[in-house]
């Protein structure tokens, strides 16, 4: 009996006679009890070891398409890329439409070609990494794919999550996708300047769904148009950028607040299988 | 449709288990998928055959447990059970809840065909190179 993992093989196939006996099949169930994303969340652990030696905080955006990822981006690079060195990468669409309006701000973009893909995982970061120098780097956004399904099962080794909501995708949308919005840090609705004319939109509504998913993620309003909002986000990832600096020094790190079920499996299990 | 690269996660993770317990084949996967997890089990068992075809595990069954949705309240102690859009505690409404039960994401267990192998096999080297003297 094998005693590491209970299978019930024996090896016992010597025979008194000292022949071999013959080769016979078997079923032996095996308990595995690991994260199916096992391999990807080992990638992302390994990107976050890079981000924490080089001091950079990693926010990874995520929403639909369209609801305004590149031109918060923008905004973030005129507002505060003075203070802090900015760099993205690039998932949403495989045109390079997007980093070449990031780069036009003077600030490195690297696309990832997903191809089909509608979400990016920590290999595909992994490889953009090698496209940038983080040493030169503060603060690292990654653009997810434009979708509110699927890039929230998929760790990146990022710090921080952000999830994006615009006024004229509707308030019910926490409620329609509760697991990406539940993977959210920081919860923003974007386009504030459309609300007068989408007066069906409730921010305190879009908020309360995102408090009926148990999160304590704050939910501001924004608009790259207005500039409303703009200060808030600011002051979020200053104070996040310091935070991290603290970690860097105290040599530990943070994860997005919902833990992808791997990790959790094994830490409970003490890493019984690593 | 992040099912497909969750099967391709899965497949080589049942490789792997398969290939250290010098496996022939394996015959049944047993996954726990919980709401949460953000996996739909319907889609994950449509896109299975695909990333498994020609593998060790090509006619494996796919079992899916679900799981229920569970909270802890961190403000009255209460474990309720909760649905994937409302998490509040259902003893006192509060948000402060913690999932206990709903997220996973987990490769439970396998059944595998393994040959009984003589000793002076490779197969029977790997198993116990692995696993130890028995
Ligand atoms: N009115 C308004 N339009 C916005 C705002 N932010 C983005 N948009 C527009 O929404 C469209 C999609 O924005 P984009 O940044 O490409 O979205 P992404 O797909 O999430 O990166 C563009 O036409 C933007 O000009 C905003 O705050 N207000
Ligand atoms: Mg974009
Ligand atoms: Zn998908
Ligand atoms: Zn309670």
């Amino acid at each position: 009996m094998c005693t590491t993992c209970g299978c019930g093989v024996d090896t016992d196939t010597v025979r008194v006679d000292g022949k071999l006996a013959p080769v016979r099949v078997d079923t032996e169930a095996v308990t595995v009890l690991e994260g199916l994303l096992a391999d990807n969340d080992a990638q992302a652990a390994r990107n976050r070891a890079h981000f924490d030696q080089h001091d950079v905080l990693a926010v990874n955006l995520m929403s639909s398409p369209g609801a305004g990822k590149t031109a918060l981006l923008e905004a973030t690079i005129q507002a505060l890329g003075d203070e802090l060195r900015i760099a993205v990468i690039e998932g949403d669409l495989e045109t390079e439409n997007d980093a070449a309006r990031i780069r036009r701000h003077g600030v490195p973009a690297i696309q990832v070609t997903t191809g089909n893909a509608c979400h990016l995982d920590a290999d595909m970061v992994h490889e953009a990494l090698h496209r940038l120098r983080l040493s030169d780097v503060d603060l690292l956004f990654v653009e997810n794919v434009g979708n509110l399904v699927c890039p929230a099962s998929f760790d990146l080794g990022q710090h921080r999550n952000v999830t994006l909501l615009s006024v004229p995708e509707g308030d019910d949308k926490p409620a329609k996708y509760p697991v990406i919005f539940r993977a959210a840090d920081l919860v923003l609705l974007t386009k504030q300047d459309l609300a007068p004319v989408m007066p069906e939109f409730s921010g305190e509504r879009a908020a309360d769904a995102v408090r009926s998913l148990a999160s304590t993620a704050p939910v501001h309003g924004v608009s790259v148009k207005t500039g409303d909002g703009l200060a808030d986000w600011c002051a979020w990832l200053r104070a996040e950028y310091r935070a991290q600096q603290v970690r860097r020094r105290d040599g530990s790190t943070v994860r997005p607040r919902v833990q992808p079920d791997g990790a959790r499996l094994h830490a409970a299990a003490g890493g019984a299988r690593s | 449709m992040h099912e497909l690269s969750v099967c391709y996660g899965l497949l080589s993770q049942v490789e792997r288990v398969a290939r250290e317990h010098a496996a022939t084949g394996v015959t049944r996967i047993l996954l726990q998928v919980g709401p949460l997890s953000g996996v739909e089990p319907r889609l994950l068992r449509r896109a299975w055959p695909v990333a498994a075809a020609g593998s060790v595990a090509a006619s494996a069954i796919l079992e899916i447990e679900a799981a229920d949705i569970r909270v802890h309240c961190s403000r009255c102690d209460a474990e309720s059970a909760a649905t994937a859009n409302r998490l509040l505690c259902s003893a006192c409404g509060d948000y402060r809840t913690r999932v206990i039960s709903g997220d996973e994401l987990i490769l439970k267990t396998l059944e595998l065909e393994t040959a009984r192998v003589p000793r002076n096999t490779d197969a029977g080297q790997e198993h116990r190179r692995i696993h130890g003297a028995l």
